[in-house]
């Protein structure tokens, strides 16, 4: 099993973010739908150890995701956060930051056309990018490291259909070349449908289902 | 110093007329300070008037352990005040004594030890009020900076962590903003001093009847020792202070958790 949640819980504030959450997350491509507020981007951060739940377990290929050391997991596992966050400096500069800092040669034209951008974006000013530009910059960031598994919060959001097309191929791309998995939240349930072959739908906070696409979509 | 001056309490009294212009300009204005001018004004003569007397006793006891007593209270209360501009900052209060701490013994340990002072309370107390001082005003603006940068980075800096970078490597630029925000007042200062600005010693020693070149001389020194003395405590209070914005997992915290 990829990841494997055992009765999840996590709270902000007074609030029960995630309620006792149980679900398998094989791999392959894994949808996680659910309505706005549901708490999809809470539980994808703690798939890689940007937070952890106050109760329950994680483990990640049968091991728990605290017996990893945080810095290997998270070159391994990369997320890619709903908001695009990049760092100063030019495309191509964050590329690098990323490939060095998990030990990776960088082919920055390769990666930039798998998240759908033409290599002479290499040079372009990051703060000078559309955010489309920019979510598509942030995926080929974390391609750049060469992940096994990728964690895409929204990964589409700001696209339009040409753009959404090119990235949803990549994708499927990236599960057969390379057999990456994928963990994709998405509000759209055609998305979950063309990309994913299981799905975890959350509702409040709660895991209302963890089945194959077939039979909840 | 040949002459020295003497200042009765009356032409003190006088010069409040300019902290009641203060105090109608805010409230004309709606600045809203009117009280903390009052506080400052009332705070400031008693504080100055107790050290006055403090001081007097240690120059004439003339023991280092009086000195060095007064210096460690200097970094006390300096570390109190500066943790009240760094409220966004988790546990500031400990980076910002060993802060003070390092950059007060650093600063007049080198000016001791290259021989510009003899260790002796007439340049100790005056000299280490100014370090530590200093010390204090750009390790508070570094740290009140690191609270608001660390806040609005939030994303940019999880965005970070999650290629596998750590705490330190993911904080390293909003560290370094903070840090230059800390000392960019005494750089820039230091910059125009004597063109816009008279630094208060030389106007002291002036008032008092000093040879100008003295004067000269002393406020030289003073600030190149202030511009390390803040450059060190910047550094150890951002160095220290951005940690507490981690678990040992190289997690951001949740604010306020
Ligand atoms: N730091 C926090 N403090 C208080 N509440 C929080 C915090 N973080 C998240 N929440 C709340 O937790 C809930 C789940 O948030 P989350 O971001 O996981 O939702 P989501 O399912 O990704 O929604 P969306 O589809 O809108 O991105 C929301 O109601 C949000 O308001
Ligand atoms: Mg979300």
């Amino acid at each position: 099993m990829l990841f494997e949640l055992s009765e999840v819980s996590l709270a902000r504030g007074n609030r029960r973010v995630l309620d006792s959450v149980s679900a398998e997350v094989p791999a392959g491509a894994t949808a996680i739908v659910g309505p706005s507020g549901a708490g999809k981007s809470t539980l994808l951060r703690l798939f890689n150890r940007l937070a952890d739940p106050d109760a329950g377990t994680i483990s990640y290929r049968d091991r728990l995701l605290t017996e990893y050391d945080p810095l290997v997991l998270r070159r391994e596992v990369s997320l890619v956060p709903q908001l695009p966050a990049l760092l100063e400096g030019t495309v191509e500069s964050n590329l690098r930051y990323a490939a060095d800092l998990a030990d990776k040669q960088l082919d920055s034209a390769r990666c930039l056309g798998l998240a759908g951008l033409d290599p002479d974006f290499a040079g372009r000013d990051v703060a000078k990018l559309s955010v489309g530009e920019q979510q598509r910059a942030m995926l080929a960031r974390a391609l750049a490291q060469q992940p096994k598994v990728l964690l895409l919060d929204e990964p589409t959001s700001a696209l339009d259909h040409a753009a959404r097309d090119a990235i949803e191929a990549t994708l499927a791309e990236l599960r057969r070349e390379l057999e990456i998995s994928i963990v994709l939240v998405s509000h759209d349930p055609e998305q979950a449908r063309r990309l994913s072959d299981w799905v975890v739908r959350l509702e409040e906070g709660r895991a209302i289902e963890a089945a194959p696409v077939e039979e909840v979509l | 110093m040949s002459t020295s001056i003497h200042l009765s309490p009356g032409q003190v009294a006088a010069s409040l007329a300019l902290v009641v212009l203060a105090a109608a300009i805010s409230f004309w204005q709606r600045a809203d300070l009117e009280r903390d001018i009052g506080i400052a004004t009332v705070r400031s003569f008693i504080q100055l008037t107790a050290i006055g007397y403090a001081i007097k006793l240690i120059f004439e006891a003339d023991t280092l352990w009086l000195v060095f007593g007064l210096l460690a209270v200097m970094v006390l209360f300096g570390a109190l005040t500066a943790r009240a501009r760094a409220k966004k900052v988790p546990g500031a209060f400990w980076p910002l004594l060993i802060a003070l701490a390092v950059a007060g013994v650093t600063t007049l340990g080198l000016v001791v030890a290259l021989g510009v002072f003899e260790p002796t309370a007439r340049y100790l107390v005056p000299v280490g009020g100014m370090v530590i001082g200093n010390a204090m005003t750009a390790s508070a603006v570094a740290l009140n900076r690191l609270g608001d940068e660390m806040a609005e980075s939030r994303g940019k800096i999880e965005a970070t962590l999650a290629l596998g970078a750590t705490a330190q490597e993911a904080a390293a630029p909003t560290v370094r903003r903070a840090l230059r925000s800390g000392m960019i007042a005494l750089i820039d200062s230091t910059k125009t001093t004597g063109v816009i600005f008279f630094p208060g010693t030389m106007v002291g020693m002036l008032l008092a009847g000093a040879n100008p070149t003295d004067a000269v001389r002393l406020q030289l020194i003073l600030l190149y020792a202030l511009l390390g003395s803040v450059a060190i405590a910047g550094l150890v209070a951002t160095g220290l202070a951005y940690r507490n914005f981690f678990t040992p997992a190289q997690q951001l915290r949740e604010p306020g958790a």
